[in-house]
C-alpha cells in the first residue's frame, strides 16, 4: 500500500517532468509565435533580445536584477504601514528583519523570521513577496539554462542572453503552471480574497480572528519556484494552505516538477538524453534512500511516546506517509514549505533533512540552483575519477582543467563557510545562542538546520529556533548571499570557460558519463566530498541525539 | 644490437635519498607542495605543545610527542618519495655528464678550410654559428650540423645503440649530438646549441628534475587538494566552537591530528614523485621530453599519424610468394629465383632467397663457375650466367619480355595483374627465353602491428598511415595493418592540413617525423616526436625526441603519458576515499567524552580514544610510505577502453580507497595495544 503510493507518486512526478522538459527545450530555444510578446516586453525594458552575452555580462545582469529586486521589495516591508492593501492595518517591518526577508525572497531561499498573517500586508504579500517569488525561481532557471549551455552548446564565447531567459522561464513556465495550480488550489478551498481578517465566535463563545487574503497565488508559485514561504506562519501546515489530501499531493508534485525537468532538459540540450537521466539518476538514488529512512522512522515512532507512527507535529490528515514525502521533497528540492514540525521528526529523520541541504541542495534542488548545484558536483566528480581512464578529465567533449576547478573549488567552498563557520559563532556568541529552545544535542540540531537551511537557501526551520532575533536576521541574510551568489557566479564563470573549448569527439577513450558506473561515481563524490564534511557536527546533533533517545534519554 | 642496461643503479639511491628527505624539510622547499607544508606546520605546533606539556609535567606529553613523530614521518615519506624519484633521475644524470668532458677542438674559419689552418678551442667555449673540424676518435663536443663530409659515429652514449650510424651533410641524416664520438672519417660541423643548452645539458636537466615544471593537469590537482585541505580546515578549526557547545573540550594536538589524517596526504606527498617518475619512465624509452606539458598531452591523444616504412612495414619489399607459370614445376621455379638472386645483396634478393629457402628446404649453392649478372638501370634485369649455358633473369614485366621475346601465359598474366592491383610487386623469373613464373615482392607488416592498432583503437586512438605510395598500395597496405585511416602519396603539406583537419575536430594529434620538411607539422602536431638522426629543424619543432630513432616510439609514448594520468587519478581517489574510515576512527574518540553514545560510531571497535587517534595517524604515514613502490612504478595499465579502466580503477582505488584504512587502522590499533603503547 504504502510502496504503491509512492510508485503512483514517482511515476506522475517523472512522466509530468518528462513531458514539462521537452516544452522547456522549446521555450528556451525560442518559439516563435511567443516571440512577439517576448520582444515587445524586453524592447520596452531596454534590452536587445538578439545580444548575446559572455558570462561576465550575464552574471553582472543577474546581480544587478537582484539588487534591484532586493531594494524594491526592502522598501515595501520597510513602508507597508503607509502603502495601500494593508485592511488589517499592519505597521513597517523592522529594518533587520526587512533585510533578513527581502533578501531570503530574493535568493530564493524564502527563510520567514517573521508570521505572514501577522507582520505582512497583503501588498506585501502580492507586490513583494509573490513578484519575487517568480522572479527568484525566473532567475535560478536563467542561471541553469545559462550554464547548461556553456556545457552543450556549440564552441562560442556567449551563453545567452539573461533578460530573454529570464522573460521566457517567468512568462511561459512559471506563470501557466501557477495559475493552473492557483486554481485547483482554490478550488480545493485555499483562499484568494482582497478582505481583511474575519471575526468569528467559536463553540466556546471567545472571539477569534481568522486570518485570510489571497493565498492561493502565492502558495501556487511559492511551490512550483521552489521558493516555500507559505502565506500563514505555520506554512502548509495550515488549513487554509493545504486543506485536503488532493491540495497535498498537488503540491508535493509541483515541488519537484521543475527541478526534476531541469535533468532532463539537460540531456534534451547536451544532444544525448542519457547524460540527463544519469543525472536524474544520481539524485533519484540520493532521494529515495533519504525518504525510506525517514518514512521508516516516522512510521515506527517513537516508543517513549507509546505505540504507532510518531505523530508529533504533524497533522492527523497527512500521517506519517504524507509528511515524510513531504520533509524528504521540500529539503531535498530547496523548496522549504513544511506541512508538518521538522523539529518533531525523530533524530535521523532530521539528519537526512540535513544532508539534503548540506550538500548544497543537489538532490533536485532549487529550481535552477539544484541542477547547476550538481554540475558542481560532476565537474569535481569528472576531474577525480577522469584522470584514471588516462587522459586530461573532460565531460560532455570539453576538458575539465585548472581554471575550472579552482572555479569549483570557489563554488564549493560556500557551503562548509556558511554552515560550519556560521553554525560555529552561533554555538558561541550569546545573543545567537538565546534562539535556541531545547538542551542538548536537539539545540545543537536547531542552529545547525538554521544555518544549513540559510546557506542552501533551502528556508524551512527546526521549529523550536527562535528566527527573530537580530543577530540570526543579519548572519542568515548575509549567509543566504553568500549560499546563492558564491554559487551562481562561479557556476557562470565555468560556463563561460567551458563554452570556449572545442568539443571532442566521443571515443571509446572518453569518460562515460551517462550508466550505472558514471552514477555510482557522482552519488560518492556528493556524499565523500558534500556529506562527510558534515559528519562531526551531524555526529553532534543527530546521531548524539539519536543514540540518546536508544538509551532512554530525551531532550 | 645489444644495449646497455641504463636503468639507474639502485644501490647507491636509497641512503642519498634518506638524507634529502631530511633536507627537504627546509621550509623554502616544503612550501612548493602546500598540503605537505601544511602537514609539516601541524607536526611542529604538535611538537612545541608536547615539549611544552614535556617540560611542564602535564599529562598527554606522551601522546602529543607520539603523535608528532609520526606527522614528522608522514612529512620524511614523502620527501623520501620524491627524493627517490630524482635520484634515480640523477644516477643516470651522473653517467651522462661523465660524457660531457671538456675538449680542445679544431676550429674553422669557413666550411671548405684547410683542416691544418685550424685554431685550437675548448669545447666549453663554443658558440651557435661556430665551425669545428672532427675526425675519428674525436668527441662530438656539443649539438651541430654536419656540413661537409661523412662520418660513422658510435651514439652509443646516447642512445646505448652500440652500431655506429652514419651522419652526413645534406639530407635528413645530418645533425650529430654532443657527447657522441666519431668513429671513422671525417666532418666539418656548424655548432647549433649555445654553452648549456645542448641535448645532453638538457637531458641532464630533465632526469635530474632540476628544470621541473609542473604540468597543467597537476596544477589542477594541485588546486583541487589546496581546496579539499581548506575545507578541512573549516572543518577542523570550527569544531572547538561545536564541541564546547556540547560540553566538550578537543585537547589542540588531536585537532591537529584529526586536521592531518583529513586533508589529501597521500596523494599531496606522491603528486611530485609520480611526476617525475613519469619522466623518468620516458627517458628510459629513450624520449626527451622538453616539456612535462607534452607527456600529459600524449596521454590525451586521439588521432597517430604513423609513418608506414619503418613503423608499420619493415621498409623493404620482400618476397611474399612464387607462382609458377602455368605448366612449370614450382620447385623450378624456386630454384631459379634463388640461383638468379644469389649474388644479389639487396634486401628484395635476400628475401627472394629466403623464401626459396622455404620452399626447397635449402639454399642451392653457387654453381661452380657461375657468372652473375648484375642489375643495371638499363637492363632492369639481374641474374645468373651458369657455366652449362642456361641463363637465369629475374626482373620487371617489361624488361623479362623485351629479353625473352614471350609474353606470359594467360594465367600467369593474371596473376602478374591481380599482383599490381593489390599494392605488390609483380617481378618476372626467366631460363633462357621461357618464363618461369612471378615472384610476388610486397611491403611486408611488421608482426603484432595489426594487434596494437587493435589495442589503440580500443583505447579509442584512431591511426592515419602516412606513406608516399600509391592509393592502391596504401590501402592494400592499411588493410592488412588494421590503421583505421591511410594519407597516400602524402606531401608535408598533406600531413599538416591533416593535423589542422584533426585538430578543428577537436582531436589532438601525435607525429613523428625526421626531415625538415616534416617540422611544420611537428610543430602543428599537439605531440610531435623528432627522431634523434633528424635534421635540427624538426628536432627543434617537436616536443619529444626519441634518441633511438624508432618510429614506434610514438606508441610507447602515449602508453607513458595514460599510465601517468592514470596513477595520479587513482592515487587521489584512493587518498579522498581513505577519510571516511579515518572519520569513524577519529569522530567517536573525540566525542565520546560528550556523548557516550557515540561510542556505537566506533565501528571498528578501537581500544581506546588514544588508540584510536594514534592509530588513524599512523595509518596515515604508512600508507603513504607503502604506495611509494607504486607511485614510482606507476599504476599497472593495459589498454582498454575508458569504461572499463574506470570500473576496473574504481574498483581497485575507490572501493579499496574505502576499505583497506579501516582494515589497516584496526590492525595498527592491535598492535599498539599488544605493544603497550596506547
Amino acid at each position: 500500500m504504502t510502496f504503491l503510493a509512492y510508485a503512483l507518486y514517482f511515476g506522475a512526478l517523472i512522466g509530468a517532468a518528462l513531458m514539462l522538459a521537452a516544452w522547456m527545450a522549446r521555450v528556451y530555444a525560442g518559439i516563435p509565435a511567443l516571440a512577439g510578446v517576448e520582444r515587445l516586453l524586453l524592447r520596452g525594458a531596454g534590452v536587445n533580445p538578439g545580444r548575446d552575452m559572455a558570462w561576465p555580462g550575464y552574471a553582472l545582469a543577474v546581480l544587478a536584477f537582484n539588487l534591484v529586486g532586493f531594494i524594491v521589495l526592502y522598501a515595501i516591508l520597510r513602508g507597508q504601514g503607509a502603502l495601500p492593501l494593508n485592511p488589517d492595518g499592519i505597521g513597517g517591518m523592522a529594518p533587520d528583519l526587512a533585510f533578513n526577508t527581502a533578501v531570503s525572497f530574493v535568493t530564493n531561499t524564502n527563510w520567514q523570521a517573521y508570521s505572514g498573517e501577522a507582520q505582512l500586508s497583503y501588498l506585501s504579500q502580492m507586490a513583494g513577496l509573490t513578484v519575487q517569488n517568480f522572479v527568484s525561481a525566473g532567475t535560478g532557471m536563467a542561471v541553469a539554462v545559462a550554464v547548461i549551455r556553456g556545457f552543450t552548446a556549440a564552441k562560442g564565447t556567449t551563453i545567452g542572453n539573461f533578460w530573454v531567459d529570464l522573460v521566457r522561464s517567468v512568462l511561459w513556465i512559471l506563470l501557466p503552471l501557477s495559475i493552473l495550480l492557483a486554481l485547483f488550489l482554490a478550488w480545493q478551498g485555499v483562499p484568494q480574497t482582497l478582505l481583511g481578517a474575519v471575526t468569528a465566535s467559536g463553540l466556546e463563545g471567545t472571539e477569534q480572528v481568522i486570518a485570510r487574503g489571497p493565498a492561493a497565488a502565492q502558495i501556487a508559485i511559492k511551490q512550483l519556484g521552489t521558493n516555500g514561504g507559505g502565506f500563514f506562519g505555520v506554512n502548509s501546515a495550515h488549513p487554509f494552505e493545504n486543506p485536503t489530501i488532493a491540495s497535498n499531493l498537488a503540491q508535493s508534485l509541483a515541488i519537484l516538477l521543475i527541478p526534476v525537468a531541469f535533468c532532463f532538459l539537460f540531456g534534451r540540450m547536451a544532444g544525448d538524453r542519457r547524460e540527463g537521466r544519469a543525472i536524474f539518476a544520481a539524485m533519484a538514488v540520493m532521494f529515495v534512500a533519504g525518504l525510506v529512512v525517514i518514512h521508516l522512522y516516522e512510521a515506527a515512532g517513537n516508543p517513549a511516546l507509546g505505540l504507532g507512527a510518531n505523530m508529533e507535529g504533524k497533522e492527523q490528515r497527512f500521517g506519517a506517509l504524507l509528511s515524510s514525502l513531504w520533509a524528504a521533497s521540500t529539503t531535498a528540492a530547496s523548496n522549504g514549505s513544511v506541512n508538518a514540525m521538522h523539529d518533531s521528526f525523530m533524530p535521523l529523520s532530521g539528519l537526512v533533512m540535513l544532508v539534503f541541504m548540506q550538500i548544497g541542495e543537489v538532490i533536485f534542488g532549487g529550481v535552477g540552483a539544484g541542477l547547476y548545484g550538481m554540475l558542481l558536483y560532476v565537474v569535481l566528480a569528472v576531474f577525480l575519477a577522469g584522470l584514471m581512464v588516462g587522459r586530461t578529465p573532460e565531460y560532455l567533449g570539453r576538458k575539465v582543467e585548472a581554471r575550472e576547478v579552482t572555479l569549483a573549488v570557489l563554488a564549493f567552498l560556500s557551503m562548509p563557510l556558511g554552515i560550519l563557520v556560521g553554525g560555529a559563532i552561533a554555538a558561541t556568541v550569546p545573543q545567537a545562542l538565546a534562539a535556541v529552545q531545547d538542551a542538548g544535542p536537539h539545540g545543537f540540531s536547531e542552529i545547525l538546520y538554521a544555518y544549513s537551511s540559510a546557506t542552501g537557501n533551502n528556508g524551512s526551520a527546526f521549529g523550536g529556533w527562535g528566527a527573530a532575533g537580530t543577530w540570526h536576521t543579519t548572519a542568515l541574510g548575509l549567509i543566504m548571499l553568500l549560499g546563492r551568489y558564491a554559487i551562481i557566479v562561479p557556476m557562470l564563470a565555468i560556463a563561460g570557460s567551458m563554452i570556449r573549448k572545442t568539443r571532442a569527439p566521443v571515443t571509446s577513450g572518453t569518460f562515460p558519463t551517462h550508466g550505472p558506473l558514471f552514477v555510482t561515481l557522482l552519488i560518492l563524490t556528493v556524499l565523500i566530498l558534500g556529506a562527510l564534511t558534515f559528519f562531526p557536527v551531524l555526529a553532534l546533533g543527530p546521531i548524539a541525539e539519536e543514540t540518546a533517545r536508544a538509551a532512554g534519554q530525551s531532550f | 644490437m645489444a644495449k646497455h642496461d641504463r636503468s639507474a643503479n639502485a644501490s647507491g639511491i636509497y641512503p642519498a635519498a634518506i638524507r634529502a628527505s631530511v633536507t627537504k624539510l627546509d621550509p623554502r622547499q616544503l612550501w612548493r607542495n602546500p598540503v605537505m607544508f601544511v602537514t609539516a606546520i601541524v607536526a611542529t605546533m604538535t611538537t612545541l605543545l608536547g615539549l611544552r606539556d614535556l617540560f611542564t609535567a602535564t599529562a598527554g606529553a606522551g601522546v602529543a610527542l607520539h603523535i608528532a613523530f609520526w606527522l614528522w614521518l608522514c612529512v620524511i615519506f614523502a620527501d623520501f618519495a620524491e627524493a627517490l624519484a630524482e635520484g634515480r633521475g640523477r644516477a643516470r644524470a651522473d653517467t651522462l655528464r661523465a660524457t660531457k668532458s671538456e675538449t680542445r677542438v679544431r676550429l674553422l674559419t669557413g666550411p671548405d678550410a684547410d683542416p691544418g689552418t685550424a685554431s685550437m678551442a675548448l669545447s666549453t667555449s663554443l658558440r651557435a654559428g661556430q665551425l669545428v673540424y672532427l675526425t675519428a676518435g674525436d668527441t662530438v663536443p656539443t649539438d651541430g650540423e654536419v656540413l661537409r663530409g661523412m662520418a660513422s659515429v658510435n651514439e652509443s652514449a646516447i642512445t646505448g645503440e652500440s652500431a655506429p650510424v652514419i651522419r652526413e651533410a645534406g639530407g635528413d641524416r645530418s645533425s650529430v649530438t654532443g657527447g657522441t664520438t666519431i668513429a671513422s672519417d671525417w666532418i666539418v660541423m656548424k655548432v647549433t646549441a649555445e654553452p648549456g643548452k645542448s641535448f645532453l645539458d638538457r637531458m641532464i636537466a630533465l632526469v635530474e628534475g632540476a628544470e621541473r615544471q609542473k604540468t597543467p593537469n597537476e596544477i589542477a590537482l594541485n588546486i583541487l587538494l589546496v581546496g579539499l585541505t581548506l575545507i578541512f580546515l573549516f572543518v577542523v578549526v570550527t569544531l572547538p566552537a561545536f564541541a564546547s557547545y556540547s560540553g566538550t573540550t578537543i585537547p589542540v594536538v588531536v585537532l591537529g591530528a584529526l586536521f592531518v589524517t583529513l586533508i589529501p596526504t597521500t596523494i599531496g606527498g606522491l603528486l611530485s614523485a609520480i611526476g617525475i617518475a613519469g619522466m623518468d619512465r620516458l627517458v628510459k624509452a629513450n624520449v626527451i621530453a622538453k616539456s612535462g606539458r607534452a607527456v600529459e598531452a600524449a596521454g590525451d591523444v586521439d588521432t597517430l599519424l604513423l609513418d608506414k616504412t619503418g613503423t608499420i612495414t619493415f621498409g623493404n619489399r620482400m618476397a611474399d610468394a612464387l607462382i609458377p607459370a602455368p605448366g612449370v614445376d614450382a620447385r623450378r621455379l624456386a630454384e631459379a629465383a634463388a640461383l638468379a638472386s644469389l649474388a644479389d645483396k639487396t634486401p628484395e634478393g635476400k628475401s627472394i632467397v629466403e623464401k626459396a629457402r622455404e620452399m626447397l628446404g635449402a639454399i642451392p649453392a653457387m654453381p661452380h663457375g657461375a657468372e652473375p649478372v648484375a642489375f643495371t638501370a638499363q637492363t632492369r634485369l639481374s641474374g645468373l650466367d651458369l657455366a652449362d649455358g642456361r641463363r637465369l633473369r629475374k626482373g620487371a614485366i617489361d624488361a623479362v619480355i623485351r629479353l625473352t621475346g614471350q609474353t606470359p601465359p594467360g594465367a600467369l598474366a593474371a596473376q602478374v595483374d591481380a599482383i599490381a592491383r593489390s599494392g605488390g610487386t609483380p617481378l618476372l623469373v626467366a631460363e633462357g627465353d621461357v618464363i618461369l613464373g612471378v615472384v610476388h615482392l610486397k611491403d611486408i607488416v611488421k608482426p603484432g602491428v595489426r594487434e596494437r592498432f587493435a589495442e589503440l583503437r580500443a583505447m579509442g586512438i584512431r591511426t592515419v598511415m602516412i606513406t608516399g605510395d600509391n592509393p592502391l598500395t596504401a590501402a592494400a597496405i592499411a588493410a592488412e595493418a588494421g590503421v583505421d585511416d591511410f594519407l597516400a602519396e602524402a606531401t608535408p603539406e598533406m600531413k599538416l592540413d591533416l593535423i589542422r583537419r584533426e585538430q578543428a575536430g577537436g582531436r589532438l594529434v601525435a607525429m613523428c617525423g625526421d626531415g625538415s620538411n616534416d617540422a611544420p607539422a611537428l610543430a602543428q602536431a599537439d605531440v610531435g616526436v623528432a627522431m634523434n638522426a633528424g635534421t635540427p629543424a624538426a628536432k627543434e619543432a617537436a616536443n619529444l625526441i626519441d634518441l633511438d630513432s624508432d618510429p614506434t616510439k610514438l606508441i610507447e609514448v602515449v602508453l607513458v603519458g595514460k599510465q601517468l594520468l592514470i596513477s595520479r587519478g587513482a592515487l587521489t581517489t584512493f587518498s579522498i576515499a581513505n577519510d571516511v574510515a579515518k572519520y569513524f576512527a577519529v569522530l567517536p574518540a573525540i566525542f565520546v567524552a560528550a556523548y557516550p553514545g557515540l561510542a556505537s560510531l566506533n565501528v571498528m571497535g578501537l581500544a581506546s580514544p588514544t588508540s584510536a587517534i594514534l592509530s588513524a595517524v599512523i595509518f596515515n604515514a604508512l600508507i603513504l610510505i607503502a604506495l611509494v613502490p607504486l607511485a614510482l612504478r606507476g599504476v599497472r595499465y593495459r589498454p582498454a577502453s575508458a569504461a572499463a579502466l574506470l570500473r576496473r580503477n574504481l574498483l581497485i582505488y575507490g572501493l579499496g580507497g574505502l576499505i583497506v584504512p579501516f582494515i589497516g587502522i584496526k590492525a595498527i590499533d592491535l598492535c599498539l595495544v599488544a605493544l603497550n603503547l596506547a
